[in-house]
């Protein structure tokens, strides 16, 4: 098994590594916001929603230049938000329903334009979904005398513009998701946080589309999040943790997709979807194993109940 | 919002206790057991065996772009083709299904539970595959691959029930979990396959991005099948999904087995991904179980109604998509039937007869109109008969500013709605010396009317809500323009039972002289 690791170098594997963990560490960062809003489901979309974004841009730019793309993209995401908050206020349409109408019609039509582009550009819907993670360290531009690879420049400015805003806003994103009604009369608008964080989102799944995948970027904005939602009660140490796990996972992820497929004889397989499924195990153990709200200490406390409900003596 | 609150409740009551005439569900029940029965040999002979036509097309990157002719059109409308018939039955009945089951997870607001449900049969997919190679097989056969999907799919939804019953995590956060990890496994999964170098993966990739258009007629009959199936459960199982769907709790509590009828109905919507997928792919599957069931929603308030609203819709997008693509070249069927739905969700959404935005904001202004005329009446009211009191005399008319000080409206405001009151012939207006108002006959009886509701109400609050007299008028305020007849007459009757307590306005007649 440890073999399968004889063609480990950190020239490649740490940068792909330093790669999902910095989009990790992005999403994780706005994930636990997610979590606590009841919104879970909005990086999905917006990650799916973002097609006809990217569409738009290289029909009118006729070109494959990331910015453009980036800019359509991210639009198009704070779109999808708007859209739903939209129908679900208008419509009075339940705000999963909503959700979904938006976000399948979008990535409908991203579809129709994509097969309008299709003879002059590549944009393969595998690559959208899976992203090219092993070819990062590929694509390098040199900063400071080094060769960084492009895509970790990217990430790690997004995962740096999301740490400031939580930073920045960390006491105005807090209340509103706890009880906008009261932030709402200390003059903090959570329609606006509502909207800062929706850019954030995009940007954040938008950055990690093409480097990393949307698969990944959707569950590095839940499951680390949700993992440290089991382990602690206070928003500070959650967003630590959800990043530290994050992190975790990326790396496990990576490992995992070199050496597990090599005990059962096959070669590596797709790294973004092995960091998704060590997020998926890192959470099932925090689930388990969580101190306060974890099922095993829950099992044991219900337990300790019943006995003492049923034979302890007055 | 209706005018009526009790019209309102009795819509409502209506909504959760109408049972459908016992004969018609008979003849549906019986109608689905015959297709069940038979949709599996005869319907290919249906479908008749011509050969399947060269497209016109002859690459995919062709980018000319040319309108059908008149004979296309014909040769798609009236179904020549066996290609374009075999697509066009095949994602109709998925389109109806879909759309019929899509009504019972909005209403259960588990729009996203099929979101992530087609996620998690990726694994389940990949896993068969490697399987079936494994043990000899070629791994392309269909329902190998869709049992791996449902098996999966069945996990993810055995997963989501766990977390969301054993964690304090929401249902969404659950969702949400399920879909990025299954799927993440998925695509490890597949890529391990292509790592196999058996060079056949690449039919799995029609499970994501689906393959409309080279659907053949055992699809179909599949779909047929299931679509069947979805129907037949719905109808029969119709009372007890409707009673999860509006109160589960109570469904509990009189012992129905709220768990499993979830998990009957979880399942139908997995069956349906499943099939689905291959015919439109993941994301439109979703779109197809999500937006023809909200469309609907936005044209009625009864179950029945909105079952019907919502399969037509479906099967109307899924004919008219499927057929637009087969018209036009580079657009494919998938994305196409999913932007008819949307169309058709607009549609509904504004125009929607019940819920749409338009009739709402018709109803809403109405009632505001409504409003301010019944506070007019009343200010002009209460200036008259304050006058009357005070004077022993009756003091008409009223002058402008005195009805201005009633209320906090603007000037302008009350001119206009003088104005309005003038032209239905409720109110005269004269200009003296000044301004000055006056009840018509008509106008003094209506008027009359609206402060006896109001006044009434205010008893009501006074005697049986415990509400101080100072603070009644406010709350009077709010209620009396929705105030229905049997509710005037149960007041009455108080008002008999108990008598008249002291009046909470005090303050315009006490000072005066004479009283």
């Amino acid at each position: 098994m440890l073999e399968s690791l004889e063609s480990w170098s950190w020239a490649l594997d740490g940068w792909i590594i330093a790669a999902g963990a910095l989009c990790a560490a992005a999403s994780a960062l706005l994930g636990p916001y997610l979590v606590l809003r009841k919104m879970s489901m909005m990086g999905d979309a917006i990650s799916h929603a973002v097609l006809p974004g990217i569409a738009i841009a290289f029909l009118v730019t006729e070109s494959r230049a990331s910015l453009p793309m980036f800019i359509g993209a991210a639009i198009v995401g704070l779109l999808t938000a708007i859209f739903t908050e939209w129908i679900r206020r208008f419509g009075k349409v339940d705000e999963g329903a909503s959700m979904g109408v938006v976000f399948t019609g979008l990535f409908a039509l991203g579809l129709v334009l994509v097969v309008q582009a299709a003879d002059k550009v590549d944009l393969d819907p595998g690559c959208v979904l899976y992203g090219a993670i092993e070819l990062t360290p590929l694509d390098t531009t040199t900063v400071l005398g080094y060769d960084v690879p492009r895509v970790v420049i990217t990430l790690g400015a997004v995962a740096l513009l999301n740490l400031t805003c939580v930073l920045l806003f960390y006491k105005e994103l807090k209340i509103t998701s706890f009880d906008p009604a009261l932030a709402t009369t200390l003059g903090i608008s959570s329609r606006l946080m509502h909207y800062l964080l929706m850019t954030l989102v995009a940007i954040t799944a938008v950055a990690s589309f093409e480097a990393v995948g949307n698969i990944l970027v959707v569950a590095m904005l839940i499951v680390p999040a949700a993992a440290a939602y089991m382990l602690t009660d206070r928003l500070s140490v959650m967003i630590f943790l959800s990043v530290i796990i994050g992190i975790a996972s990326a790396a496990l992820g990576h490992l995992s997709a070199i050496m597990v497929p090599a005990i059962f004889g096959f070669g590596s397989t797709i790294t973004a979807g092995m960091m998704a499924l060590s997020a998926g195990v890192l959470f099932v153990v925090a689930a388990l194993c969580g101190p306060r709200h974890g099922i095993i200490i829950k099992l044991i406390q219900r337990r300790r109940f019943a006995a003492k409900c049923l034979g302890a003596p007055h | 919002m209706p005018d009526n609150p009790r019209e309102n409740t009795d819509r409502i009551y209506l909504f959760v206790c109408f049972d459908p005439m016992p004969l018609l569900r008979k003849i549906i029940l019986s109608l689905m057991l015959w297709l069940l029965a038979v949709s599996g040999s005869p319907l290919s002979a249906a479908l008749g065996h011509d050969h399947p036509t060269a497209t016109r097309y002859e690459s995919i990157t062709d980018r000319s772009f040319a309108w059908p002719t008149v004979d296309e059109w014909v040769r798609v409308l009236t179904l020549r083709d066996y290609n374009t018939r075999v697509v066009l039955v095949g994602t109709t009945l998925l389109g109806i299904a879909a759309g019929i089951l899509g009504c019972f997870t909005l209403l259960r607001k588990r729009a996203l539970m099929g979101d992530a449900l087609s996620h998690a049969t990726l694994p389940g997919i990949g896993i068969a595959f490697m399987l079936a190679v494994m043990t000899g097989g070629t791994g392309k056969s269909l329902p190998i691959l869709l049992l791996g999907a449902a098996v999966s799919g069945v996990l993810g939804l055995a997963m989501i029930l766990l977390i969301r019953n054993l964690t304090r995590l929401k249902e969404d956060t659950a969702l949400g979990i399920i879909l990025s990890v299954f799927f993440g496994a998925g695509v490890a999964v597949l890529g391990v396959v292509q790592s196999m170098g058996k060079g056949h993966a690449a039919g799995l990739e029609s499970f994501i991005n689906g393959k409309t258009a080279s659907m053949v007629a055992s699809d179909a009959q599949l779909i047929a099948c299931v679509a069947a199936l979805v129907v037949f459960f719905c109808v029969a199982l119709f009372k007890e999904f409707r009673l999860i769907c509006f109160d589960a709790e109570y469904a509990k509590s009189q012992g129905w087995p709220t768990i499993l009828l979830d998990v009957v109905m979880m399942s139908l919507v997995i069956v349906v991904t499943v099939i689905g997928l291959q015919a439109v792919g993941l994301i439109l599957i979703i779109a197809l179980l999500i937006v023809p069931a909200a469309a609907a929603r936005f044209w009625t308030e009864r179950l029945v109604v909105m079952l019907m609203i919502a399969g037509l819709l479906g099967a109307a997008s899924s004919l008219i998509g499927a057929s637009l693509s087969a018209l036009l070249p580079n657009f494919p069927s998938g994305a196409m039937i999913v932007l008819t739905a949307t169309v058709f969700f607009l549609i509904s959404m504004f125009l929607g007869a019940e819920r749409g935005v338009f009739i709402r904001w018709a109803n809403r202004w109405k009632f505001e109109q409504k409003v301010r005329r019944q506070h007019l009446l009343r200010a002009v009211f209460e200036l008259v008969e304050g006058d009357e009191i005070g004077a022993g005399t009756p003091a008409y008319p009223i002058s402008f500013q005195d009805l201005l000080a009633m209320r906090s409206w603007s000037a302008r405001r009350l001119s206009r709605e003088v104005g309005r009151a003038v032209r239905d012939g409720l109110i005269i207006e004269t200009y003296a010396a000044d301004r000055k108002i006056n009840f018509t006959q008509q106008g003094f009886r209506e008027a009359a009317l609206v402060v006896r509701q109001h006044r009434l109400w205010e008893l009501y609050l006074i005697t049986h809500a415990d509400i101080a007299p100072s603070h009644v008028d406010r709350d009077a305020d709010t209620i009396e323009h929705v105030l229905g007849p049997d509710m005037m007459a149960e007041l009455e009757a108080l008002l008999f039972t108990t008598g008249v307590p002291a009046s909470p306005h005090k303050v315009e007649t006490q000072a005066l002289p004479g009283h």
